[in-house]
């Protein structure tokens, strides 16, 4: 199937029964939480300092729950009515706006320790309407250019999305650096098909002191990128593997024969040494 | 849900409207007390990026006037727990929030405001 954001704007493809759908999904639940963990972990925030962060394309709160758990104070914006209704009936702590990023912010100046956006960019690359403020550049020039001021100086805005090709990569980096932000893009597992995910790290101030964070390499980490109940059918999966020893062997037999000749049975073979042994092989 | 402290960071986004596009203004509000984890060191870090002003003629006008008209310089549990009230507890959940310069509405309906421009009011 193609993707969600060729299919439709995310305002209508996430109605409500995707929404409900989005939301339920163990999977995606699970993703999700990866993601967003290791964007807190490349948002790299001073620790035991509380923050105010502002997750971009919240959704229906999996990201914000995470952000919730790990006690950060956050504000979310999304674009689907949907999605917000199963926010607000998830009963997140953030304050929830119905906003198109692509329209730019109305923060203040240095409001934000930080901001996170999961899954989110690649939405803002196709033009709903032939109208010049529905471009997807201009849409990108005017999200980054106000959420560069709504963040504080230094401070750090990561973004995981899922690019179709480096043109896009390209594009949103470089109009990300003409709105001010330093960074780049770190990309998780570069050389498997399922676990690649691509981080977009950009930097607010302190004049390229910040350095970009290494992308994971390697194997894939145990466990996460895993289906939920994968290591229970990797488990049966070693047991039939091992060689089965028969049931039928001396022990069996001689039960067996212990059982018959109880119930009177005629005709039971005699117990011997050779009982329940292998014949040799005949030729 | 919105709260004071998300409307004390909010200001208009509609197109040429830069200048006196803060704070926004309530009208026809109706407010829900709910109560949050209190975290001094939140609110302390906060203090600065708050404008004083704003934030307390917005508390005046949904009815909360523990908070005094001048920033305080010595910062106390009291004044603290009556800050974290005022930012975190108090819920706007139905309403409107107008910007003084443009006069844009944006209506707050379950919580949630709509921050939504039509095409003609997008920078």
């Amino acid at each position: 199937m193609s993707r969600p954001e060729l299919q439709a704007p995310p305002e209508l493809y996430y109605g409500d029964t995707e929404a409900k759908k989005y939301t339920n999904n163990t999977r995606v639940q699970q993703i999700q939480a990866d993601m967003t963990y290791r964007a807190l972990e490349l948002l790299s925030l001073p620790e035991d300092e509380p923050a105010l962060l502002l997750d971009i394309g919240c959704g229906s709160g999996l990201s914000g729950e995470i952000l919730d758990e790990e006690g950060y104070n956050w504000i979310g914006v999304d674009v689907a009515p949907s999605m917000l209704e199963v926010a607000l009936e998830r009963e997140v702590e953030g304050d929830l706006f119905l906003q198109d990023i692509g329209q730019g912010f109305g923060f203040r100046p240095g409001s934000f320790d930080g901001a996170i956006s999961i899954s989110v960019l690649q939405w803002l690359l196709n033009a709903e309407t032939s109208h010049p403020t529905s471009s997807p550049p201009h849409r990108l020039t005017r999200f980054f250019t106000t959420l560069h001021s709504a963040l504080r100086n230094p401070s750090r805005a990561i973004f995981q999305f899922y690019p179709t090709s480096d043109d896009q990569i390209q594009l949103i980096t470089s109009i990300a650096q003409k709105a001010g932000f330093g960074g780049g893009v770190v990309v998780d597992y570069p050389n498997s098909k399922k676990a690649r995910k691509v981080y977009l790290c950009l930097f607010v101030g302190s004049g390229g002191a910040q350095q970009v964070p290494k992308g994971l390499d390697g194997e894939e980490e145990v466990g996460s990128e895993k289906a939920k109940f994968e290591a229970r059918r990797e488990r049966s999966g070693k047991k039939t593997n091992k060689k089965r020893k028969g049931i039928k062997d001396r022990d069996w037999i001689l039960k067996k024969k212990d059982l018959y000749r109880k119930r009177g049975k005629e005709s039971v073979p005699n117990d011997s040494k050779y009982t329940g042994r292998k014949r040799r092989a005949a030729f | 849900m919105v709260r004071l402290i998300t409307h004390n960071l909010l200001a208009c986004h509609a197109k040429g409207c830069t200048t006196n596009n803060f704070p926004l203004q309530f009208k026809d509000v109706s407010i829900e007390l709910r109560e949050a984890e209190f975290n001094a060191d939140f609110l302390k870090g906060l203090l600065p990026r708050i404008e004083w002003k704003a934030l307390v003629d917005a508390a005046r006008q949904l009815g909360d006037t523990s908070l005094p008209l001048e920033q305080p310089e010595m910062v106390d549990d009291e004044f603290l727990k009556n800050l974290h009230h005022v930012l975190l507890e108090m819920h706007i959940e139905e309403g409107a929030m107008v910007c003084p310069n443009c006069s844009h509405v944006y209506a707050i309906s379950n919580g949630i405001p709509n921050m939504l421009l039509s095409e003609h009011e997008i920078a």
